[in-house]
């Protein structure tokens, strides 16, 4: 990272970096940093006539007043740390297979095939889940055509289904970093590690584990952030008892049209996802700017 | 388990086994959407009625094609139309920061590259909501003060291309930011040395290196873009974008005309995933 001083005055230098860090900043403070303190400052206020407004924390003890409320938001963060957990224990394997077991060409194909069902809209591959999981979807006919079920099987709208999508669309922001953290994982050591009489399961533990932490950590708070804040999978896959806190925040913004409340919603979510991974970061003992960047 | 240690056959097997059913799990979604574009009939659902191209080029009601479904193809141009200007803006400040944090040293550099890491570890509704509440703060305010209505700031186009800029500027940011890294300064510092000012050391050396990442971060930009759905839902007007559209069909309950459209957007977006990939490999190095 050197600096251009050595080619350029201080005071033009300077200059040139005022004009390159105005995007920068009218970016970040325009869109990220006042938005969000706004929205805590909304949170903070209640409404007493047209136009009129005073500090008040009601809409924090609404929150912790009404149970469906409460209990939506404990049960978004227990299944999101779940749909996490299932994403890692799914995708490690996948991972693995492809750094260690491939090579050259089918390696690169099969990273690919990983890949592109990720580039397709989120709506799309949520759509495939619905053609196949309903009542008169193809998954309820394959199993009344083979003799497993009498009539047809609806297995749209509960909790199973509803992991099942949000694993298959958080399943690239696993794989990706563990791929990448295993491929830089020496076979050697792997190799050493049997030598000096481990097995798999001793391997897997002491020296593939270990080795892929910066991986784990970075796919799984990614992919438990993009599942606490996901609406389209519990909202398509749910149905009405989906009970996602996201769609609490859309129902006070829009349906309601009660601005203080859904901004108090929308900032326990945020306080909730910066903490978690906040704990992982701290757990894995990583950086945000390691992780992401 | 790497190929050099031996293992038991029926392990392998097992092994080849779950990643084969991975990929079933993986593809299956998207295959369904696919093949039910050409069912003959008037739900996306079993049974198989036949094959029709009805759902493509139909013109008669309810057979409507999604190349005669006004509706939707509007939805298209509009999603297209975000999508242009979130790249456009996203990729131009992109390069500035990557620059900035890659190029020069200043107090609190740092915590400004960690705030700019911070949009992708907020969701996207609140992203949104929390530019909706702000935005129309301003808007209040003004109108207030000095009795413009500011229309621009109200829920709508605007509001939608501004709140995707927001975190796809992250993305891009570290895409190209990764690319420069790779730079050799001292090719920089030949040009300059062999007479070149230093705009055109920039435009001559630096980009052209850069151009790969360029294009990348352009069609990674313009495809989340496209394919966003959190973000808008909070910021949306009365121009839906073409995932608020499908969503609204979906909801109601829509004939294969939608499967139709989804396996278009697979085929388009897939052919530019494939290219991003292409063109972000390094022939180089």
């Amino acid at each position: 990272m050197s600096n251009g001083t050595s080619v350029k005055g201080g005071g033009t230098f300077c200059f040139g970096l005022l004009l390159l860090a105005f995007p920068l900043l009218l970016w970040l403070f325009l869109l990220v940093v006042l938005p969000h303190i706004d929205l805590f400052l909304v949170s903070m206020r209640e409404r007493i006539s047209y136009g009129k407004y005073e500090f008040s924390l009601i809409n924090y003890i609404e929150f912790f007043s009404e149970p469906l409320y409460w209990n939506t938001y404990v049960r978004t963060a227990v299944m999101s740390i779940f749909a996490t957990f299932l994403t890692l224990v799914i995708g490690f394997p996948v991972s693995y297979y492809i750094a260690k077991f491939m090579r050259g060409k089918g390696k690169n194909v099969l990273f690919l095939m990983c890949l592109i069902p990720f580039w397709v809209s989120e709506l799309v591959r949520t759509f495939g889940w619905m053609i196949l999981l309903r009542e008169s979807g193809v998954v309820s006919n394959f199993l009344q055509w083979s003799g497993i079920a009498d009539g047809p099987v609806e297995m749209l709208y509960n909790d199973a289904t509803i992991m099942v999508g949000l694993v298959y669309t958080s399943m690239l922001f696993m794989i990706v970093p563990l791929v990448s953290v295993l491929d830089s994982l020496d076979d050697s050591l792997i190799e050493a590690g049997y030598d000096l009489g481990g097995n798999g399961f001793t391997v897997t533990r002491d020296i593939v584990i270990p080795h892929a932490m910066p991986g784990i950590a970075s796919g799984c708070i990614v992919v438990f952030m993009l599942t606490l804040g996901n609406y389209l999978t519990p909202n398509l896959l749910g149905g009405k008892d989906s009970l996602w806190f996201t769609e609490q925040i859309y129902t006070q913004f829009i349906t309601r049209f009660n601005w203080e409340s859904g901004s108090a919603f929308g900032f326990l979510l945020l306080v909730l996802s910066s903490l978690i991974v906040w704990v992982g970061l701290k757990l894995s003992k990583q950086t945000l700017s390691e992780t992401v960047g | 388990m790497i190929p050099s240690i031996p293992q038991p056959k029926f392990y392998k097997g097992l092994y080849s086994g779950y990643i084969t059913l991975f990929f079933i799990y993986l593809s299956a979604p998207l295959i369904v959407v696919g093949v039910f574009a050409f069912n003959d009939s008037l739900f996306p659902s079993m049974p198989w009625e036949g094959a029709t191209l009805a759902w493509f080029f139909g013109t008669e009601g309810p057979y409507i094609g999604i190349f005669n479904d006004s509706k939707l193809l509007e939805s298209i141009g509009v999603s297209a139309f975000v999508a242009f200007w979130v790249t456009v803006l996203s990729v131009t400040v992109g390069t500035c920061n990557a620059f900035l944090f890659e190029r020069s040293q200043f107090p609190g550099k740092n915590l400004l590259y960690i705030v700019s890491l911070s949009p992708l570890v907020i969701p996207g509704v609140i992203l949104g909501i929390s530019i909706l509440v702000f935005s129309n703060a301003i808007a209040n305010g003004v109108e207030e003060a000095i009795g413009w209505d500011l229309e621009f700031l109200r829920p709508g186009l605007f509001l939608v291309i501004i709140g995707q800029f927001a975190f796809i500027t992250t993305i891009t940011t570290l895409v190209i930011s990764a690319r420069l890294r790779k730079f050799d300064i001292s090719l920089e510092e030949a040009a300059l040395n062999l007479g070149a000012s230093r705009r055109a050391a920039l435009w001559t050396v630096t980009i052209p290196f850069l151009k790969p990442a360029l294009v990348g971060a352009g069609i990674v930009a313009f495809l989340m873009s496209f394919e966003n759905f959190n973000t808008t839902l909070m910021l949306v007007g009365s121009d839906a974008p073409l995932t608020i559209a499908m969503f609204d069909r979906l909801k109601q309950g829509s004939t294969p005309v939608l499967n139709a459209l989804s396996l278009l957007l697979m085929v388009v977006s897939g052919g530019l995933a494939l290219l991003s990939v292409f063109v972000q490999r390094d022939k180089t190095s």
